[in-house]
């Protein structure tokens, strides 16, 4: 029979101070968690389109952790840390101060390109890896900032490559748009697109007939769509945000304007919900834009993901959640978190693990080379890839029907 | 061009109207009581959510609703001066101006929590119904919207002018402690007046729903013309509301035709100082 074991004060203390001398090596058998920083306005005038970023990135974070996080570092978990830059560039400055001091090795972000310009340039002092998800300005990439890099396409390549769609769709359709009214909001956006798309409509073969710049927020369109019924263009092209997008959009019909198309660049209001919202005043609008491939089934599945949670599917969701997944990657490859191995391992980087309709990133200075914005179109209120043929899933309807 | 100035003239009317009709209330509650609403524009997105709620999960029109919403928007406004504004401001000028300030902020971050800072917008059966007169195709929605702005500006009228209830509003406005001497409820008429005029609000969410978009930072959109055409039409007056909306909206049509968009409201700017230059009181304000 063996005597009961007693256990005295004495024998306890010694037991919890060697169990606790030995915490640290138990604790180091597990790699630590990366901290990830996620840096979105998810307050403030663009608060919606922030927490899209925000949701997926999440979501992005939780599918890598699912799979067993970064396995070349032994299973590394990342854990996100979420800042709200509320629109203004000097919180997203202070969030990265603040996420640096508490060990961020990463960061992704920040929706709009005037919150991003500030916020990687505070995490280049750092020295911390930063993916933008979403800010279109040329200007992230062209600083000089060793610690940026951008998945998706820029202003520059977005606006070559949509005229060279609507030349293709025009010319494969007899060039039935010779004439152009472009009506553009009259902030740098605006003006700086709309000037552009002046100069480079011409070289295509159509002339532009008039400018129309209007203010944010404007109530009523009537008077610009009267102007554009007296120019009688062929297209309308639009650039401005997402209210008086739609408003125009809706005046257009009101007024019955014949028009062989509206075409948009980066339209504010061009996304599913106004198309689930007002279906007869979408249909066979034309923008040029960031989207899925809808060839690769993974991309569908996504985009249920999204509307499963209750969400309208916009390329922000695909933005956020990929941003994400290329810093895992450059992780993976580098095989540590360490800052310097992080950016030559993005900088060398062919991530191919996504749905996105183009192939292996390929980084020259920060920027992805390789990939390429879509021409899209609403038909039966669903948005449809029409350009290029490689990841069409509708042929273009171009002209737009006679109703 | 006299065809594009002709219907740039229509257009800027029916224009007016909307803006008419977002004015009345402001007329009877900073022309009449004094009370700088910041509020107002909240008030109004409170107006439009509450439509298009009743469009989208119940099916009823916005034109339906504006019984229900004038209702429920008095409701409201009435408890929002009793249970709030009132109580908070105790009568005192600066505090009334700071509790609609702060009724603004917390009503536009609710709408903010509750609908996320997306655009909602509502496609009616007449959304896009227009009425041919010649060449010009005008909008079945805003001629709407007018005729109920020049209603709702004689009926304010009529009420403030030959009703009990309108003169007890307008003496507790001018002379509280007399009123109260009277036996008139200083508090009590203040909380009416506040109610009628966002009823006011109420009727023209409705109507604005089904020609424009509801966001939670859409009354902003509004607010500023609302004021100016409160002062320009003369403080009080509510058929000073309607002309001066009618002014406004002319002008910043006409002036965005001939001068370009982006220039264009600046003529409303113009147009106000002129009008106080000439007429310190406003079109059809009267001298204290």
């Amino acid at each position: 029979m063996t005597a009961p074991t007693i256990l005295t004060r004495r024998t306890a203390i010694v037991a919890g101070a060697a169990a606790g001398l030995a915490m640290p090596f138990i604790a180091r058998a597990q790699p630590a968690a990366i901290k990830l920083g996620l840096i979105h306005p998810v307050t403030g005038a663009v608060a919606a389109a922030g927490n899209r970023c925000r949701f997926a990135g999440q979501m992005a974070v939780t599918d890598i952790n699912a799979a067993g996080g970064i396995k070349s570092m032994g299973g590394a978990r990342i854990d996100p840390l979420l800042g709200d830059a509320q629109g203004r560039p000097e919180i997203a400055v202070s969030l990265v101060d603040q996420m640096a001091e508490a060990g961020a090795l990463g960061f992704t972000g920040c929706f709009a390109s005037a919150i991003g310009l500030a916020a990687t340039q505070a995490a280049a002092k750092y020295n911390i890896p930063f993916c933008i998800d979403s800010g279109i300005t040329d200007a992230m990439t062209t600083r000089g900032l060793k610690n940026v890099y951008r998945l998706f396409p820029n202003a520059t390549s977005t606006t070559t490559d949509a005229l060279a769609a609507l030349d293709q769709i025009n010319k494969k359709a007899g060039s039935p748009a010779k004439t152009a009214v472009i009506v553009h909001e009259d902030s740098e956006f605006g003006t700086s697109s709309a000037k552009l798309q002046a100069a480079a409509l011409p070289g295509i073969g159509i002339t532009v007939k008039e400018l129309i710049p209007h203010a944010t927020p404007t109530r009523d369109f009537t008077n610009i769509v009267l102007r554009i019924k007296q120019a009688a263009p062929d297209i309308v092209v639009i650039t401005n945000y997402e209210n008086e997008y739609v408003l125009l959009a809706r005046t257009l019909v009101q007024q019955r304007v014949p028009l062989v198309a509206t075409f948009s660049i980066a339209g504010g209001g061009f996304n599913l919900k106004f198309a689930k919202e007002a279906p007869t005043v979408v249909e066979n609008m034309m923008d040029f834009n960031h989207w899925y491939n809808p060839k690769d089934p993974r991309a569908l599945g996504f985009r249920k993901r999204i509307e499963d949670a209750g969400q309208v599917f916009t390329w922000e969701y695909l933005f956020g959640y990929f941003a994400v997944r290329l810093m895992a990657d450059a992780w993976e490859r580098a095989g540590s978190a360490d800052k310097d191995k992080t950016i030559a391992a993005l900088a060398e980087s062919t991530f191919s693990d996504h749905w996105l309709p183009y192939g292996p990133t390929k980084f020259t200075n920060g920027q992805n080379s390789g990939c390429h914005a879509v021409a899209l179109q609403f038909q039966n209120a669903d948005m449809k890839v029409i350009w290029p043929d490689a990841f069409a899933d509708a042929p273009a309807v171009y002209p737009r029907p006679k109703v | 061009m006299s065809e594009i100035l002709a219907a740039a003239l229509v257009n800027g009317l029916l224009t007016g109207g909307v803006y008419a009709l977002v004015a009345l209330g402001l007329t009877l509650i900073y022309g009449v009581l004094h009370i700088v609403n910041f509020a107002h524009g909240a008030l109004l997105m409170v107006g439009m959510f509450g439509a298009w709620m009743l469009a989208t999960h119940l099916g009823l029109s916005p034109y339906a609703a504006v019984p229900v919403m004038t209702l429920a928007m008095f409701g409201f406004g009435w408890a929002l001066y009793r249970f709030v504004i009132g109580r908070v401001s105790r009568g005192e000028d600066r505090a009334l101006l700071l509790a609609t300030l702060g009724v603004s902020i917390v009503l536009e971050n609710a709408a903010l929590i509750a609908f996320s800072g997306d655009m909602r917008q509502l496609q009616t059966d007449l959304t896009f119904a227009v009425w041919e007169m010649g060449p010009l195709l005008l909008s079945v929605p805003r001629l709407i919207s007018f005729a109920v702005a020049v209603a709702m500006a004689g009926l304010l009228w009529a009420l403030m002018s030959r009703t009990d209830t309108g003169r007890a509003i307008r003496a507790v406005a001018r002379e509280p402690e007399g009123a109260r001497l009277m036996g008139i409820r200083p508090d009590r008429m203040f909380a009416l007046a506040y109610g009628i005029g966002v009823a006011c609000l109420g009727a023209a969410a409705c109507l604005l729903l089904p020609t424009f978009y509801v966001s939670p930072n859409v009354g902003d959109t509004f607010v500023l013309v609302a004021f100016t055409i409160v002062v320009l039409g003369g403080m009080g007056s509510f058929p000073g509301a309607l002309i001066g909306g009618l002014l406004i909206g002319v002008t910043e049509s006409l002036g965005g035709l001939l001068l370009g968009e982006s220039l264009g409201p600046i003529c409303i700017s113009v147009v106000f100082i002129a009008v106080l230059l000439l007429r310190p009181t406003g079109l059809f304000g009267a001298a204290r």
